[in-house]
């Protein structure tokens, strides 16, 4: 038995076997029942060397078209934003990366203080009191969400509206039987929501989910929405990209309870749809009902500054079945990626990142009214808008593949009667020379 | 040291954001603008770096030392793993991006599934859960979904748990809209039958346990309690956490279970990055495929590679896109550096296991006298009646020997419990040191006591107080505002 990954000597497996008072291996297995032992090998292609894995998943790789070998204009939840080489440098440190979760406080210093730091940015970000130390992704932290208000409210009924991300919307209704919440959806009008609407629907609701920008890219009324869920009593959930909020106003400044969102945009790469990180932030209010790890300062024998996991009473390995939700993983290295690049990025370089999305965006935007396209919505937007392109989206988007460009995500995917209708992403990575290649192919 | 924000110095930054020339201004209309910027750090690019780089120097992983943190399987994270992660085909691949130009991520999902299935004992699996414990609400939403789906679900309410079972299980249990019903340990260790027996019918909906238990002992009477299972018409879930002792010897499927779910982040070396990422795919018998979550990846009778989102019964996703997938590359590529040898794997596992049990069952109790599979817990009752030193005096005392610690207090049928898990990672040097370390504590605990009530003495800090913590909770920077934290 020899592999790269395995140290011990026939010699020493004599050493230890006879330590332990057995004579084989096999012995060490003998509580097993005969009944359920597999006794025959595993039915798997053979070991690779390292040298072999590498050549076979470097085939894999090349078999995809990624953003660097197709100019991409595909958003929808997840962007092609640029990420400085400082994420790579740090989460590749071993004692970040071969870490377990901070049970041990004395060992594990650098990934609570990072923590610390992350929960202080998104705190920042979001102006709001209290952040968890990351959720899975954007659709669970919503669902996350639904559990904080059916129990902070006693109520059962949540309104999200139709503009939300679809897979935020579906995570949140497939978690929902088992939380006992019914969910009730809100359309939009022209792209964006009617606070009236909301109003009607939140009547004995627990909370309102809304995502600002909105799944179409357009900028909803949302301290309008929130005072139009407050009007009906019920809680305001933000859903709000993070990369947005250097130009955005932070939903703690107009009245929401909870702002919580997908994090990739903010320091990860895209990678097929994970891991990334999701974010929660809640008023104060609501710390000891928070889901997930929180990690808090406190001091060392000497009174010098250190930091732990905090309030763990919330958590399931101490409150098991009434435990505040049953996360234990979180996205934590994906959550210090986001730090770094937050901290890389500072105040000013957020708002020049928010500030190119939107003119570069503004710019397509343009650019394509001017080659006679139609936007779905006249709305502002951020960095993402719909666009009609006068026949089925689907097969604009193969055509344009054809010639070397992805043009955007098919609404017609989610929404009934916008089967022509394309969503179109632009980063601050996108140039305006490769905004009049869009222009060309779509035109 | 300093926090990020107290490096901070108006003015400075590490990033240039290009802007093309002549771009021209957009204004946000003033309803949506933001009023005050968010208060991020203020440092030049090797400001920045230095800061992690002595954050990370202050962190413990597997790359620095041993790390038997139990029912955790802190086993070696293969580096190719990251390179390959890296490859511009995975790293940068749109989720939305066509089938047609995600051929080689679809095939690597439906590569890892098949692989899976074989490890499991099952017929289908989903790779969406983002973790063990979505996994387990995965799992259960299945369960709810099964029976709905026979008009039993008002009838089956009960899931059965033992007590040694992970906090995760009870409250997963409760999110799925389940009640529980607990079953004790017996004398052996494994689950008590009769109890068992008494407690189990045709309002049970499933069984959640882990096998082996998380007391490191493989359940001697699994059939048995198939048996009743069968019998009562309810499901079996396995809690894939203590997969690593079993890989290749026998598999949860051929034990009766219909539901596994797998940790990723455990079994198959995701490293886990201070607390995840991980990775929570669930295998399941054929009669649950249909309730499985929403897209899986499949092969088409053509050879190519898609996603199937025709699944009238799914329970619907519950995550986004198809699971996390660099965690799929990592382990995908980790299980074909192993194939078959998989077996292997475990049986260092079990064999590193026994060998460090044999060295310090004597001077620590333990409290289940048998050979142990991946894991076994110790207790230091005897230490804390003779001497004053506790489980968690032992665990301070080992990091000044360099080691980390095994999980402590859990499981909780075992009172100040040591539990450790050496992976099939180390050579026999390490686990020697270890042992010779966790003698000379308990030595220590009876001529010192105080050397372990004070320790750790050299870490970067000493024993640090969890209470005041959470009794006056300070959980972001106050930005010099002397009057945070006071709000609660």
């Amino acid at each position: 038995m020899t592999h790269p990954f395995l140290a011990l000597t026939d010699s020493d497996r004599e050493e230890m076997l006879r330590t332990i008072g057995v004579s084989s291996v096999d012995e060490l297995f003998r509580d097993l029942p005969a009944g359920v032992r597999l006794g025959r090998p595993l039915d798997l292609e053979p070991a690779l060397s390292e040298q072999e894995l590498s050549a076979h998943l470097a085939e894999l790789a090349s078999r995809n078209v990624d953003t660097t070998r197709e100019l991409s204009f595909l958003g929808a939840g997840v962007y092609d934003h640029y990420v400085p080489a400082v994420v790579d440098t740090v989460l590749q440190r071993g004692e970040f990366l071969t870490a377990y979760t901070p049970y041990q406080p004395e060992m594990s210093q650098g990934v609570l203080q990072s923590i610390f730091e992350y929960q202080t940015a998104i705190c920042e970000l979001t102006g709001m009191d209290v952040s968890n130390a990351s959720g899975y992704d954007g659709e669970t932290v919503t669902a996350d969400a639904c559990y904080v208000v059916k129990h902070a409210t006693g109520k059962t009924r949540i309104v999200v509206t139709e503009a939300t991300n679809p897979q935020v919307r579906q995570v949140v209704k497939t978690y929902a039987p088992g939380f006992g919440l019914e969910i009730v959806e809100v359309p939009h009008r022209g792209g964006t929501t009617d606070p009236d609407d909301v109003r009607a629907a939140a009547e004995g609701a627990a909370a309102v989910i809304f995502q600002q920008p909105n799944f179409f890219g357009c900028l909803e009324p949302a301290p309008e929405l929130v005072a139009a869920a407050s009007d009906a009593d019920a809680l305001a959930i933000a859903h709000v990209d993070p990369l947005s909020l250097g130009v955005l106003e932070a939903p703690g400044r107009y009245g929401c309870a909870i702002a919580l969102g997908e994090g990739q945009a903010a320091g990860n790469l895209m990678s097929y749809g994970g891991p990334h990180y999701g974010f929660l932030a809640a008023r104060q209010e609501f710390i000891r009902r928070m889901p997930g790890r929180i990690v808090g300062e406190t001091v060392d024998a000497n009174g010098d500054r250190g930091f732990v996991l905090t309030l763990q009473t919330r958590e399931q390995h101490i409150r098991r079945e009434k435990a505040t939700s049953n996360i234990t993983t979180n996205q934590t290295l994906l959550a210090l990626g986001g730090l770094v690049y937050l901290t890389w990025l500072g105040p000013q370089g957020l708002r020049e990142v928010g500030e190119a999305c939107l003119d570069l965006s503004a710019l397509a935007k343009q650019k394509l009214q001017e080659a006679g396209l139609e936007l779905a919505f006249d709305r502002p937007t951020f960095k993402e808008f719909a666009v009609r392109v006068g026949r089925n989206a689907r097969d604009v988007i193969r055509d344009a593949r054809a010639q070397g460009l992805h043009p955007g995500y098919a609404l017609g995917r989610d929404y009934e009667g916008m089967d022509d209708v394309l969503l179109v992403a632009v980063t601050e990575k996108r140039t305006p020379a490769e905004i009049d290649r869009l222009v060309e192919v779509l035109s | 040291m300093k926090l990020i924000y107290e490096r901070s110095q108006a003015g400075r930054r590490a990033s240039v954001i290009p802007r093309p020339e002549g771009l021209p201004r957009t204004e946000v209309p003033e309803e949506f603008r933001r009023t005050e910027p968010p208060r991020l750090p203020e440092v030049p690019e090797f400001e920045l770096v230095r800061h992690f780089t002595e954050l990370s120097t202050r962190n413990f992983g597997v790359d620095t030392g041993f790390y038997p943190l139990g029912s955790c399987t802190m086993k070696y994270n293969p580096r190719v793993n990251e390179r390959l992660v890296g490859l511009p085909g995975f790293a940068f691949l749109h989720p939305h991006q066509e089938e047609e130009g995600a051929q080689g991520a679809l095939e690597l999902e439906w590569r890892l599934q098949e692989i899976l299935m074989e490890v499991t004992g099952l017929d289908a699996v989903s790779l969406q859960p983002a973790a063990g414990s979505q996994g387990e609400l995965t799992g259960l939403m299945l369960v709810r979904a099964y029976f709905t789906d026979r008009g039993e679900i008002e009838q089956r309410r009960k899931v059965v748990i033992p007590d040694t079972a992970h906090g995760t299980n009870p409250a997963s249990v409760t999110m799925a809209g389940f009640e529980i019903t607990h079953v004790k340990t017996d004398p052996r260790g494994n689950i008590d039958v009769e109890d068992l027996r008494a407690k189990v019918d045709e309002h049970t909906a499933a069984l959640m346990i882990t096998n082996p238990s998380t007391l490191g002992l493989f359940d001697e009477n699994i059939q048995e309690i198939e048996k009743i299972f069968n019998a009562a018409g309810a499901l079996m879930y396995y809690d894939g956490a203590n997969l690593n002792a079993v890989c290749g010897i026998s598999r949860p499927g051929d034990m009766g279970f219909d539901i596994v779910h797998i940790n990723l982040h455990k079994t198959f070396s995701q490293p886990h990055g201070g607390g995840g990422p991980g990775g929570g795919p669930i295998a399941v018998r054929k009669m649950l495929e249909p309730f499985l979550p929403v897209p899986a990846a499949i092969r088409r009778k053509d050879g190519t590679f898609g996603l199937d989102y025709d699944r009238p019964k799914s329970i619907g996703k519950v995550r986004g896109f198809t699971g996390p997938f660099g965690v799929f590359v990592r382990s995908y590529a980790y299980m074909r550096m192993y194939g078959p040898q998989l077996r292997d794997m475990s049986e260092t596992a079990v064999l590193n296991a026994n060998y460090v049990l044999a060295r310090l069952k004597g001077p620590y109790d333990l409290l289940f006298d048998r050979l142990c599979m991946h894991e076994f817990v110790l207790s230091a009752r005897n230490l804390k009646r003779d001497h004053g030193a506790t489980a968690l005096d032992v665990a301070k005392r080992l990091m000044d020997y360099g080691f980390h610690p095994p999980t402590i207090y859990f499981p909780l049928v075992v009172p100040e419990a040591l539990m450790i898990e050496p992976t099939e990672t180390e050579t026999k040097e390490t686990l020697d040191a270890f042992c010779d370390a966790m003698l000379a504590i308990a030595r220590e605990a009876a001529e010192d006591v105080q050397v372990l009530k004070d320790a750790p003495h050299d870490r970067s800090v000493r024993r640090l107080d969890e209470v005041r913590a959470a009794k006056d909770p300070v959980v972001k920077y106050a930005f010099g505002d002397a009057t945070v934290p006071a709000k609660v």
